[in-house]
Order: structure tokens, then C-alpha cells, then sequence
């Protein structure tokens, strides 16, 4: 079974970057965008199975996006994979930090912990009229290994960057949930203390999970950046961790591919809502989150394991 | 019972107070290597602090702790769990959305990981050598029937059952079990306590466990600590200890035939 599901990760990866250049410009940087705000709900899925819901997980998503764009700005350095795995480090970093203090609570408490830290950097942002207060400022385009592209070249080339990365996170998580700090998520939502008793710091694990959702937010932040072109404090804002959130209700945790379909299907609901009902998209999402939760409470994801389970139980 | 040779744990003056509260004092007890010792004493007499402090959930205000000639006084838990000092709970610490087996084999791994950080992000859970000594755990106190079963559904002895386990499969050569029988009908008591009691012993553990049944004591025990108002009044056989009048009049209220059931000459 777990072979099977790799063979159909690496199948699925390869006809998104086969396909890619088949499909329109519109629907590339949609999925560019879906595919690097799915690293960021990856790193929510990493919190998420030890029952850790972090609201400010823009932080991250904001410091990657900057460090990409302040870099280029400042020292003129522009190689897109560079850039990226800058954003994700710098991201990582802060998370080290917040993981600190934070990696001790628990609840709602870790969730308004991680909003506020995640609004005091929009305060800041805002208030920073060389980065542009609200409006932010441009990223320059990059350049890939030297070489300069432009136009649809410059967005499948992101696309797959952004494809390239988020399957190498995909695997690597993958390979974490299966070691021993990556299993012990479901122990610690259960029995912390039995946890801490059988020889295990619960909140050094923690804290490395909040270091691995942040750099994987960071790497996120940093291809959106890229793809749009544009930084602004928005980045950071409580909406946007908010949306996260809610795409990591809809793809579920059960699997490390679900935040990348997950976060597709949310960013198709979205433009096909905004698009047909333009006054209502905002009610149209609210209420694929309210079925989703009703019918599929273990996510998207769930979908598979359900199909999976009615394959098995067939007589063969 | 190997009484020669240096003592596996040695407790010395030792004393815990909170604030003006004296919750243990002048606890002096060396313990044998393979000795089973029975803890006994009213709610509050302060047997739990002892455990608690050997375990290092505790830092003791005054006196020392020895473990295989090592001072582990005040060391934080963690480290006193890799020196090979495990303990079980009155309540049994299971994760009740894992199966046994994943139980286990949390245990076995962490176990196996030495509770190093680095060690458990780089360490698969399911290495072949966890999977096997939990296997092993799991056949060695008999609830391989339960094998795939969660352990919220579990009956509590098997959970019992399930947490001790999970505390021998490192390998603990002391092993501190704090009421094992508590929330256990009496008619499954002296079947579980056989079963822990067998494993215990093949796997050569000094076992210090926690009791209020006197019966349980009498027939497992080797030596009994009695306890009251903080401090050890009875040290010794159980024959002995529980035949001390002063324990009789402020512990065990009845007499109880030491090796119950047993013809008592």
C-alpha cells in the first residue's frame, strides 16, 4: 500500500510538470501559487497532527517572501533557487526563535500566540515607509542558473521550481513523519506526559516541528513571492494565516500530498467563485469549508484512504 | 536475591519538604540487586514522594540517591530514565488513539533512540529491531490478543498490562510501579500481578511497587517498606513488617497472613 501511494505521488509529479506547458498561462501561475501556499499548509500539517493549530503561520509565509525580495533589492543577488532557499533559512531562523517561547503552549493559546507575533510584523511592515507601508514594493525578476526568462518561459520555469521544491519537501516530511520525533505527533495530542516520561522533551519536538512548518512557510512565502512579482504587509496579515488554516480543514492531514491537492482545489473553487459570483465568492468558500467539514472530516486526503479501503476490502 | 556486592539503589537521609510541610524525612534504604520491595503506607505517608524523587519528578530538599554507584540526586527525569530507572503509573499513561502494538513500539523506539533529540528525527519508528523487542514485550506480558487494538477500548487491566510493558521494553534494570492493581477487581489482581511479576523477574529487574492491597504485598514482595507520616517505621520481611504492631495499628488496620494462602506455622 505505502509502495503504491509513492507510485502515485511520483505519477502525479510528473504529469503536473509534463503537463505544464500544455495548459494556459492562467491556470501555470494559479498552480504556482496553489502548489507554494501548499509548503506553507504542509508545515500547518505538521502541527497539526500533534494538535497544534498556529494562526500566524503568515509569518513565515511574510519572511520568506521579504527575505527573497530585500535580498534582490539590496544586494542585487537574483537566482531564483537561491533566493527561495534564502527565504526558507531566514524564515527558519525566526522560527527558531518564536519556536522558544511558543513551543511550551499548547491550545488556543499556541494558535493567538503565533496570531500576534504574526500582526506585530504587519504593524511593522506597515509602519515602514521605505518597504512601501501597505502597498509594499516590486521583486525583480529573477534570473534561473544565469539564465534570464521572460513572459510564459519565466512562469513554467517557476512553476516547476515551485513543482521541484514542494516535492522535495513532500518527501522529506514524509520521511520525518515516519521517524521517531515525526510519530510521536499522535502520542503527544494523546499522553504528553507519558511522552516526557519515557525519556522525550515534548516541547524540544515541538519546538522542532514549529522550526520545520516555518521554514517550509518561508520556502512558500518566497515562491509566492517570486510568482507575483510583488510583496506587501498583506503577507503577514491574519487573513492570510486564516486561509491557510482553512486549507489545511479542506486537504486534511492525513497525507503529505493532500495540502499540494487541497490547496489546488482551494485556489480553483476561488477564482471560479470570484469569476461566476463575484459578490458571493467569500459565501461560496464558506461553504465548501462547512461540507467539507460535515462530510469529510479528515480532509480531501480522506478521499484516498476511503478509496483505498473499498479497493482492499473487494474480493480479489 | 543477590545481596552481595554494592546495593542498585541507595537512599540516604533523604528528606522532601514543601514549604513548612515535611512530606518525607530520614528515608534510608539500600536495595539489592532482582529484590522485589512492596511500598506500603496510608494516602499521604509519603510514598509517592519517594518514588517521585527517585524518578526525579521530585528534587529532594536534603540527602542522597545512588543508583548502581552513580548519584542521580536531583538529576531531571529524563536523564534518570536513559540511566536505566523506569516507573508506571497509578493511572495507567497509555496513547489511547494507538493501537498496543504502536504503543509499544513508541516505547521500544524512543528506548532505542536514547531520548536524544537529534536521534529521534534521524531514527525511523519502525526500525526492525523496535518492531521485534516490541513484539517481544508485547508476548512477555500476554496481551497478544490485544495486539491491534486501541488502547482507549482496552479493559484496564490490560492497559495496566500495556503500561508497564511500556516501561520495560528499555530495558530498565529498576523498575517503580505505583499501585499496579489499583483500579483492577479483585478476583483479576493476583492474575495480573502474576503476569507483571514473571515478566519482571525474567527480565532480572529490581522492581520498588507501590500497594495498598496487603495480600498483593505478602505474596509478591521479598522485603517491605512501611511507611508513615513521611519516614520508613517498618523495614524487613513482609513476615516481618506486616506482623509490626505499629504497622498493623496505622497501616494495614487488619492482620493479614504474610504469604496468604500459604499453611502459616
Amino acid at each position: 500500500m505505502a509502495v503504491r501511494s509513492r507510485l502515485a505521488g511520483v505519477l502525479a509529479f510528473l504529469m503536473a510538470a509534463a503537463a505544464a506547458p500544455l495548459m494556459p498561462d492562467w491556470v501555470v501561475s494559479l498552480a504556482t501559487i496553489a502548489f507554494a501556499n501548499a509548503l506553507v499548509v504542509l508545515g500547518l500539517v505538521v502541527l497539526w497532527r500533534a494538535g497544534l493549530v498556529s494562526f500566524g503561520q503568515a509569518l513565515y509565509y511574510c519572511i520568506g517572501a521579504y527575505t527573497v525580495a530585500l535580498t534582490a533589492r539590496w544586494t542585487g543577488f537574483n537566482d531564483a533557487f537561491g533566493l527561495v532557499i534564502l527565504g526558507g533559512i531566514g524564515a527558519g531562523l525566526i522560527a527558531g526563535l518564536v519556536g522558544a517561547l511558543i513551543a511550551r503552549y499548547r491550545e488556543i493559546f499556541f494558535a493567538m500566540l503565533s496570531l500576534a507575533l504574526s500582526m506585530i510584523l504587519y504593524g511593522v511592515l506597515v509602519k515602514t515607509e521605505s518597504l512601501g507601508s501597505t502597498d509594499g514594493f516590486t521583486v525583480s525578476t529573477p534570473t534561473f542558473l544565469g539564465f534570464a526568462l521572460h513572459g510564459d518561459k519565466l512562469g513554467l520555469a517557476l512553476y516547476w521550481l515551485t513543482l521541484g521544491i514542494g516535492a522535495v519537501a513532500a518527501v522529506l516530511v514524509g520521511i520525518y513523519f515516519r521517524s521517531i520525533a515525526g510519530s510521536l505527533a499522535a502520542p503527544i495530542r494523546d499522553n504528553e506526559i507519558r511522552v516526557e516520561f519515557l525519556g522525550v522533551s515534548v516541547t524540544r519536538i515541538i519546538h522542532v516541528k514549529v522550526v520545520i512548518a516555518g521554514v517550509l512557510g518561508g520556502l512558500g512565502g518566497a515562491l509566492a513571492a517570486l510568482s507575483i512579482g510583488h510583496v506587501d504587509p498583506a503577507m503577514s496579515y491574519w487573513t492570510t494565516s486564516g486561509g491557510f488554516v482553512f486549507v489545511t480543514i479542506l486537504a486534511g492531514a492525513g497525507s503529505v500530498a493532500a495540502p499540494f491537492v487541497g490547496s489546488l482545489v482551494f485556489e480553483a473553487v476561488r477564482s471560479f467563485a470570484v469569476d461566476a459570483l463575484p459578490g458571493l465568492w467569500q459565501m461560496t468558500l464558506g461553504t465548501v469549508l462547512l461540507l467539507t467539514i460535515l462530510f469529510l472530516p479528515d480532509g480531501l486526503g480522506s478521499l484516498a484512504t476511503r478509496w483505498r479501503k473499498r479497493e482492499g476490502a473487494k474480493p480479489t | 536475591m543477590n545481596a552481595s556486592g554494592n546495593p542498585i539503589l541507595a537512599v540516604r537521609d533523604l528528606e522532601k519538604t514543601f514549604g513548612s510541610l515535611v512530606a518525607a524525612r530520614d528515608i534510608n534504604v539500600s536495595v539489592p540487586a532482582e529484590q522485589t520491595v512492596g511500598v506500603i503506607g496510608a494516602n499521604g505517608a509519603g510514598k509517592t514522594t519517594f518514588i517521585n524523587m527517585i524518578t526525579g519528578h521530585l528534587t529532594p530538599s536534603k540527602g542522597s540517591i545512588q543508583f548502581e554507584d552513580k548519584d542521580i540526586t536531583g538529576l531531571p527525569s529524563r536523564e534518570i530514565t536513559r540511566l536505566g530507572i523506569s516507573r508506571s503509573f497509578q493511572v495507567a499513561q497509555v496513547f489511547p488513539s494507538l493501537t498496543v502494538f504502536d504503543n509499544m513500539c513508541i516505547a521500544a523506539a524512543i528506548a532505542r533512540a536514547h531520548g536524544d533529540l537529534f536521534g529521534t528525527v534521524t531514527t525511523a519508528l519502525r526500525s526492525p529491531a523496535a518492531i521485534a523487542e516490541a513484539q517481544a514485550t508485547v508476548e512477555l506480558f500476554q496481551i497478544t490478543r490485544y495486539r491491534d487494538t486501541p488502547a482507549n477500548t482496552l479493559p484496564q487491566g490490560v492497559r495496566k498490562l500495556l503500561d508497564i510493558g511500556m516501561a520495560v521494553v528499555a530495558w530498565p534494570r529498576l523498575l517503580l510501579l505505583d499501585e499496579p492493581t489499583s483500579g483492577i477487581s479483585i478476583e483479576e489482581k493476583f492474575d495480573l500481578m502474576n503476569v507483571v511479576m514473571s515478566a519482571l523477574k525474567s527480565r532480572k529487574i529490581t522492581v520498588l511497587f507501590v500497594e495498598h492491597d496487603m495480600e498483593i504485598v505478602a505474596r509478591f514482595a521479598d522485603r517491605v517498606l512501611a511507611f508513615y507520616d513521611g519516614t520508613i517505621i517498618a523495614d524487613g520481611t513482609p513476615h516481618e513488617a506486616l506482623d509490626d504492631p505499629r504497622v498493623q495499628e496505622l497501616i494495614s488496620g487488619v492482620r493479614v497472613k504474610p504469604g496468604a494462602g500459604a499453611a502459616h506455622a
